[in-house]
């Protein structure tokens, strides 16, 4: 029974052990087509349309390798810091499973097109050092290399959606072929207990950089972006690296930094029995927070790599590596120092933008002339739970950063309140036009005129006339109820400083 | 005009051109002669008589609306079995593809066509080209049209057959350790293995991929060079394929002449194991050699004799991967499946039924041979010695032009006599395999009968890697000569269809 795992509360389990953790990292390129063939690389479509003799390893079919996804491949190893191999191959690893159309995968073995390099991340402000400044880690990469996505298995019949009980299963081969590129890290040493937030922030750093190169639009949701998450325990301060799991298909931020808490937890248990860590693959649930077993190594599979004898090796010319280097845009740390820097706000300011995803948001919404303040305010707030009540990304909301700029501008000029705001926002979401067009649709103006105002003010003197004799008798700060009054009766048009102005003059001498 | 399949490719090509014969007629000679004399040959696992006569009209309504007409247009030709084709089942002579129609061409089934050449069917062929008598099909061996009782040799056995008995003038196969040129030199015909790359395996199911390798057989070396020229170049759907212009092999075999070359003769291949009347035609050819005008020299390559046990590690290696998708899911056959087995079983039963002996033999010595922990034993020191190989080979061309060897140790041998001792089956590609792990070209071509038993014995002559036309310049001085003091054809001398 899943779940039934002893635990070691994780404050005592790192003051006892320290963990050291690995991760692998796969991301689906953003190719127009998939690595061997010209079947689009796109996402979904109908089961198995998006194939070809080649994708689908159809007898006699040949693979040839994509430069596009080539090139992508050197963009991140150049981007993580990588050396590119000036001669590598491409490799076989053969297993059979029913996803595979050829029952081995085109993957690169010992002859990795990028090797050695260093991603840098930076974790939350809650984690700053004594100083207050932000802690800084810097992970080490060990390989960058590129192989083909298998098709996808959907299992039919079951209870839990898994092969095993299912009483049949089907296959898509859409995703078979796609270019994967799988990113390994060194073993992080001496993060100590923060490791579940190391890999959290390298993981979140890693999507940020995917993105910004343009190589991936990096939905976890849609998979991919994929992460296996290695995890060991050692005892404290011993030097010695423990067994370590390898846990498999951890889809989502949140469940990175998840599962190596888990995994922590589990082992320190394991390892105050006195047993041994089992090296094995689990599985991550993404309801319960917990992993299980998958199988262990050492019933794993021999995969007989050997050099693939349909390609010839990969030897990209040391002029194609420079010009993609030339090429690269500015990465995601430089460009959130400059602009937390360009627009005055802290670090856990910039924190807060990141994590919901809102940076370009905010930054063509300042572009569009909105103060940060307004930029922010809108995104984080009431534009964050809207996509949250949706389960939609912020960015993909239809509303564009012109729109909310629009919106600030109509609130900074006085035509409409943040109340009204949020109505034009919601027209605007809802498809009905641009801000001015959801304004003048649904005639959304703050009401200032006196005359239309005083006769709401003295209906609500009239209806709530122990408030009145409150405020005539010197408790100004009973007015409120007045205004909701007067608020209410104007559908909250009214300009609620002018409201309180009149009520006050009508109510008092001054 | 002779009986018209008893016509050469070049003949053919130039009676249909100059309308003196209809490429139908030519078609339909061709099928008669195949139902004539096939149910005892066997060349053939399907004939695709309606698709071979449409061709064959296609061509003449190109010639009559005034078009030009490529050089091979209106030739029929046999298409082994292992590549893939859209209007025919596509077997590669295994139990486990029986049935299967591709839904694509191969590169060289396109060019074919493109070129007006009519497919008059598929051949037989060792399963998944492995072996070197037919034997190892599934569906029955081919028979020898010098002698039935005799093996046409294989893997391309089925193609060899029906060019050595008038089943068409051209045949396709593929060499992967000599399965061109050993059915070939003992079926008394020409076999050609062009240098690796140089022919599109886009469509070929693969046996062993860095081997394999398209090429030619035809009664004569002009034939085959036409059809070189039809099959070959840059291919954009083959990574390994070579951007280069193709050899200029028909020139080659036009010249036939060999006065000036230096002709390189490996000792490694001419020893104990041969049988006497192979080493007996083989001397004569060497003399005939010298007295066209070449100067014939011994040059040693030591790292021959490992050829063998490096090719049977790398080949079965590649085997055991590229043979993995015959799975049962996707296409092919499919045993066990009444809903209460799990796609592993099922693919396991079907791959137990499926496989023939011999494939399965070598998808284990792979396995095997690419297991962790064995790797560097085995697949590793394979690519060491075909390295070395490859060294031998450049280091002679440095010195010769070409180097010549008997195609293979003995002549034909009769079905059955090898079926159960695999070692002696291996033999018969012992002077072929060098060429495939090095990936130069080379050619079998026939050096008369064997004195002690009457069968054919192939010459061969290997080339640098893109100088093909070398060996067609000497494969044509040789068949020249060699007709010219006979009289007449080698092949009128095969009497096994008498």
């Amino acid at each position: 029974m899943p779940g039934s795992a002893t635990l070691v509360g994780y404050d005592e389990a790192v003051s006892r052990y320290d963990p050291l953790i690995g991760l692998e990292t796969h991301v689906e390129l953003g190719t127009t087509t998939k690595l061997f063939c010209g079947c689009p690389a796109t996402f979904g479509g109908e089961p198995n349309t998006h194939t070809c003799p080649v994708c689908l390893g159809l007898p006699g079919s040949l693979p040839v390798p994509s430069r596009k996804a080539i090139e992508y491949t050197i963009r991140i190893g150049l981007a993580l810091n990588c050396s590119i191999a000036e001669w590598c191959r491409f490799a076989r690893k053969n297993y059979f499973y029913p996803d595979m159309p050829k029952n081995f995968q085109i993957s690169q073995y010992d002859e990795p097109l990028c090797t050695d390099g260093w991603l840098d991340v930076v974790l939350d402000e809650s984690e700053a050092g004594a100083d207050g400044s932000p802690r800084t880690f810097r992970v080490g990469i060990e390989r960058v290399h590129l192989e083909e996505d298998t098709g996808k298995s959907q299992h039919m019949g079951g209870a839990t959606g898994r092969i095993h009980g299912a009483d049949y299963s089907l296959v898509d081969y859409n995703r078979a072929g796609i270019p994967l590129v799988e990113i390994v890290t060194k073993p992080v040493e001496g993060t100590g207990p923060l490791a579940p937030k190391v890999a959290h922030a390298y993981v979140t750093e890693l999507r940020d950089l995917l993105r910004s190169l343009g190589v991936s639009d990096v939905r976890m949701e849609e998979g991919s972006l994929r992460c296996d998450v290695n995890t060991s325990l050692s005892p404290r301060g011993s030097g010695r690296w423990g067994t370590r799991t390898e846990t498999k298909n951890v889809n989502s931020l949140r469940s990175v930094e998840r599962a190596v808490h888990y995994e922590v937890e589990r082992q320190a248990a394991v390892l105050d029995a006195g047993e041994r860590v089992v090296q094995e693959t689990r599985h991550f649930h993404e309801d319960s927070g917990i992993t299980t077993s998958g199988r262990s190594k050492e019933e794993a599979q021999d995969y007989r790599y050997f050099p693939e004898p349909d390609l010839v090796p990969l030897a990209p010319p040391r002029d194609w590596v420079e010009q993609i280097r030339a090429a690269l845009p500015e990465l995601p740390s430089a460009r959130r120092a400059r602009l937390q820097e360009a627009w005055g706000i802290t670090a856990a300011e910039m924190t807060d933008i990141r994590n919901a995803g809102a940076l370009d948001l905010v930054e063509q919404t300042i572009a569009a002339g909105a103060t940060q303040a307004d930029a922010r305010k809108w995104w984080l707030n009431e534009l964050a739970r809207r996509a949250n009540d949706t389960g939609a990304e912020l960015a993909d909301l239809p509303i564009t950063p012109a729109d909310v700029a629009a919106v600030a501008a109509l609130v900074a000029s006085g035509a409409l309140n943040d109340r009204l705001a949020r109505q034009v926002i919601e027209g605007v979401l809802a498809g009905e036009g641009t801000p001015d067009e959801v304004v003048a649709a649904r005639g959304l103006a703050v009401v200032s005129d006196d005359a239309a105002l005083t006769v709401a003010v003295d209906e609500a003197i009239a209806a709530h006339p122990d408030v009145a004799d409150k405020i005539r008798g010197g408790k100004v700060a009973a007015a409120g109820a007045l205004i909701a009054a007067v608020m209410k009766a104007t559908r909250g048009q009214a300009d609620a400083s002018r409201v309180r102005e009149l009520i006050l003059a009508r109510l008092t001498d001054s | 005009m002779a009986e018209l399949f008893r016509m050469s490719a070049a003949e053919i090509a130039g009676a249909v051109r100059d309308g003196e014969v209809s490429a139908a007629e030519v078609t339909d000679a061709h099928l008669a002669r195949i139902e004539q004399v096939d149910p005892r040959v066997h060349a053939f696992l399907y004939v695709a008589a309606d698709q071979a006569r449409e061709a064959a009209r296609a061509v003449d309504r190109r010639r009559s609306s005034g078009a030009q007409l490529s050089p091979l247009a209106g030739v029929p030709l046999a298409l082994k079995d292992v590549f893939t084709t859209k209007d025919m089942p596509t077997t590669c002579g295994s139990a486990i593809l029986n049935g299967w129609l591709p839904p694509y061409d191969a590169t060289i089934t396109r060019r074919l066509r493109e070129a007006g050449v009519v497919i008059l069917g598929k051949t037989n062929m060792d399963e998944f080209a492995m072996g070197s008598s037919t034997e190892n099909s599934a569906f029955g061996p081919s028979h020898n049209p010098w002698d039935l009782s005799r093996v046409p040799g294989g893997s391309s056995g089925g193609s060899s057959a029906a060019v050595a008995a008038y089943e068409a003038p051209l045949g396709i196969g593929t060499d992967t350790g000599g399965s061109i040129r050993q059915p070939g030199a003992v079926c008394g015909v020409i076999g050609v293995k062009p240098t690796y790359g140089g022919n599109s395996r886009y469509g070929v199911v693969a046996f062993a991929s860095s081997l394999d390798t398209p090429g030619p057989l035809a009664r004569t070396v002009l034939d085959a060079a036409l059809l070189h020229e039809v099959m070959s170049g840059h291919d954009p759907c083959d990574a390994t394929s070579i951007d280069a212009p193709v050899p200029p092999v028909v020139a080659a075999a036009r010249q036939a002449d060999v006065s000036g070359m230096t002709i390189g003769v490996v000792p490694e291949f001419t020893g104990e194991g041969f049988q006497p009347g192979v080493l007996a035609r083989f001397s004569e050819a060497v003399e005939l050699l010298e007295s066209l005008g070449a100067k014939v020299t011994e040059v040693s390559c030591p790292h021959f004799s490992y050829a063998l046990p490096a090719y049977y590690l790398i080949a079965p290696s590649e085997c055991s991967s590229n043979l993995a998708r015959f799975d049962a899911m996707r296409y092919g056959l499919r045993v066990g499946d009444d809903g209460t087995r799990s796609a592993e079983e099922v693919m396991a039963l079907t791959r137990a039924q499926g496989f023939g002996a011999e494939v399965k033999r070598r998808i284990m010595l792979g396995t095997y041979a690419l297991s962790s922990g064995y790797y560097d034993a085995y697949y590793g020191k394979a690519q060491q010695v075909r390295t070395l190989i490859t060294r031998d080979f450049e280091a002679a061309f440095d010195r010769v032009d070409v180097l010549i060897s008997p195609t293979t140790p003995t002549t034909a041998f009769p079905l059955g006599e090898r079926v159960d001792d695999p070692m002696a089956m291996y033999l018969a590609d012992l002077c072929t395999i060098p060429s495939d792990l090095a990936g130069n070209a080379a050619l079998s071509v026939p050096c008369g009968l064997s004195p002690d038993d009457g069968l054919p014995v192939g010459l061969q002559i290997m080339a640098p890697v893109l100088a093909d036309d070398r060996m067609y310049r000497v494969g044509a001085a040789v068949e020249a000569a060699l007709d010219a003091r006979r009289g007449y054809p080698l092949l009128n001398d095969a009497k096994g269809l008498a």
